[in-house]
């Protein structure tokens, strides 16, 4: 099966306060069509793998193939233009641009991307919206709408280029219990109708437990794998 | 890759979200841009009245025969006393007429030399003025008028009559304003003058003149040449000054140093007799520039710390862009955009300012009894300000909008978003 991520031996040190080793030796893959969740206690340096996963963060050591090409050591431009391309990102926080409306919120990676007319690209998110089921909102301003629709708007953004993976940062930690499962039903349609694959860094066990796969981590490193079944017995 | 469309789109809603600031920041501009044009224009204005005020009138190069004694006494040329200190008491300047010899040859010769627009005769003399029994001292100087008008912008200083007139009148007389008061003259009346030997001659008043300086308008009044040269009872080629106008004011120097070795007479050149004025305008231009630059810089850093707050309050609107693939660059572009955006409206809106406050002042009544020929106060429209004003709004919004743009380009997304 295709590997869309793949890290290889990825360590990092935090060298501020005092140096700390917070990410080591990292080796997984995720596959096409995955939905995968990182779990975690606080400070095991999920978060840190997540952001180094994404490309933002490039102060690490070891490899990262995105689709099976290196991308660890590009310049920042090419950089930005994969996480443009093949990277939806959904937060816990910082979900829109609070000036612009919900639609112009979807379409600005589009834009960025440049390679359809605005017309198509319109069309695009609000068919994206659709999907989400808030296209009734797609005029608001992204400030004035309810912390589960602004999520949703925030995962829309994520798809509107057809990425190659969407990765999430507790997706579901800031909202309820009913719009979390909103959130996750609409992740576990993605992946099961687009074959989408999803990496999600969560607290939540029941979100987790529902996931395809689970990566647990602690002090930094991964621990061997567990059957699914045995995180359910617990 | 850069998507205009896009970092264009982004900027102009920042703006327009906080339009009071973008407001503000842009005010500053069209202000600092708008004193500027609005200074330049009167100074600049201001300065050229004075400069043709005392320019035009006055001539490039002024020759005469002065009287003075010899440099070199007889006793200096005797051989014998080389190796002696000599001392002369009492000298005296040396018998000597007060006209040019061989005047209207070397008129001939000036106007036809290199760099000369014109060389024009007058003679100079003193007068008295008869009014009943009061006599009052003047001076009577005769002019060929019509080259006068055409060199030395004569004719803005005769305030009635023409000098038409003068010119068709063998006995006509320009007479000074402050004359013309005291004795209670106008236009068309007579008025007798005298030469120093008191022989009397009744001359028209067809005109009256007014430099603006009161001392010499209670004194001078202007003829024409042969009508000054019949008072005093001299022939045709008696001619006691010529002034000449160059195409170059810088070669008034030169020119004026050969006419003295070449001719043995007196040249005086403008810049020596009008030294300190060149020192008063240069004065006055860096009073203005310095004035408009700082306007300018005061502007510029109101737009920079306007910046410098929206990058702080967009931090999270940066990291988001950053993580939804706009680079540092697109995020830097962004907000350079809205500095330049800041800067040509608020420059544009300062040109407008400057333009209606110039044309304000251009219609503000200044009358005045030194310059006659001045009715509003003088501005001076050279659309060359106006490029000048836009081109340093743009630079400087432009150097404004550098640092904060380049602070938003290294923001890093991850301890944004990690920090919250």
């Amino acid at each position: 099966m295709e590997k869309v991520l793949e890290t290889k031996n990825i360590d990092k040190f935090f060298r501020k306060p005092v140096p700390f080793h917070v990410l080591k030796d990292i080796n997984f893959s995720i596959h096409k069509g995955e939905f995968t969740s990182i779990m975690g206690k606080s400070g095991c340096g999920k978060s840190t793998l997540l952001y180094i996963l994404s490309t933002m963060d490039t102060d690490y050591t070891g490899e990262l193939y995105l689709k099976g090409e290196l991308v660890t050591g590009l310049d920042p431009a090419r950089l930005s233009h994969i996480r443009n391309k093949d990277i939806g990102f959904v937060f816990q926080f910082h979900y829109l641009l609070s000036e612009f409306s919900v639609l112009e919120n979807v379409m600005l990676p589009a834009r960025k991307l440049g390679l359809l007319s605005p017309e198509e690209i319109e069309h695009d998110a609000m068919q994206k919206l659709k999907i989400l089921e808030i296209d009734h909102l797609y005029k608001k301003r992204a400030s004035r709408i309810s912390g589960g629709e602004k999520q949703r708007v925030a995962i829309a953004r994520a798809l509107i280029n057809n990425p190659s993976i969407i990765m999430g940062d507790e997706p579901t930690g800031n909202l309820d219990s009913y719009n979390a499962d909103n959130v996750f039903n609409i992740f576990q349609q993605l992946s099961d109708e687009q074959g989408l694959s999803l990496l999600v860094v969560t607290h939540d066990q029941d979100f987790a437990n529902r996931t395809d796969r689970i990566i647990e981590m602690s002090d930094g490193r991964i621990l061997p794998a567990t059957p699914k079944a045995h995180g359910i017995l617990q | 890759m850069t998507r205009w469309n896009v970092i264009l789109s982004i900027a102009k809603t920042h703006l327009l979200a906080k339009i009071k600031q973008t407001t503000t920041a842009a005010l500053g501009v069209t202000f600092g841009i708008g004193a500027y044009i609005t200074l330049v224009c009167f100074m600049t204005g201001l300065n050229k009245m004075l400069d043709d005020l005392i320019l035009n009138q006055t001539p490039h190069v002024h020759i005469f025969n002065e009287i003075e004694p010899s440099e070199k006494q007889p006793v200096d040329l005797y051989q014998g006393f080389t190796e002696a200190m000599h001392v002369v008491h009492s000298i005296k300047p040396k018998q000597n007429q007060k006209r040019i010899y061989n005047a209207l040859p070397l008129l001939h010769h000036l106007n036809g030399s290199e760099g000369v627009r014109g060389a024009i005769p007058q003679v100079q003399t003193q007068i008295f003025y008869i009014s009943g029994a009061i006599e009052l001292g003047g001076n009577l100087t005769g002019i060929d008028v019509m080259k006068e008008v055409a060199l030395f912008n004569f004719d803005d200083y005769i305030v009635k009559g023409s000098p038409q007139a003068l010119q068709q009148n063998e006995n006509g007389i320009l007479l000074g304003a402050g004359i013309a008061k005291k004795m209670s003259l106008q236009v068309g009346n007579r008025v007798q003058v005298s030469n120093s030997k008191g022989e009397l001659f009744p001359l028209k008043i067809v005109g009256i003149f007014q430099s603006g300086i009161a001392e010499l308008d209670d004194i001078q009044s202007f003829a024409n040449l042969k009508t000054v040269q019949r008072v005093l009872g001299e022939p045709e080629n008696y001619i006691t000054d010529i002034n000449l106008k160059l195409y170059d004011m810088e070669d008034a120097i030169p020119l004026a140093q050969k006419i003295e070795r070449q001719f043995g007479l007196k040249a005086i050149d403008i810049n020596t007799a009008n030294a300190q004025f060149e020192t008063g305008t240069t004065i006055r231009n860096l009073i203005t520039y310095a004035v408009s630059i700082t306007l300018l810089i005061v502007a510029g850093f109101g737009i920079y710390n306007i910046l410098n707050m929206l990058i702080y309050e967009k931090m999270n609107d940066i990291a988001i862009l950053k993580a939804t693939g706009f680079s540092g660059k697109d995020v830097q572009l962004i907000f350079m955009s809205q500095a330049v955006i800041i800067g040509l409206v608020g420059g544009i809106a300062g040109l407008l300012m400057g333009m209606g406050l110039s044309f304000v002042i251009d219609q503000t009544p200044f009358e005045t009894e030194a310059l006659p020929t001045i009715n509003t106060y003088p501005v001076n429209h050279n659309p060359t300000f106006y490029i000048i004003g836009i081109v340093f709004a743009m630079i400087a919004t432009f150097l404004a909008g550098y640092l904060p743009s380049r602070k938003a380009k290294k923001i890093d997304p991850v301890r944004i978003i990690r920090g919250q």
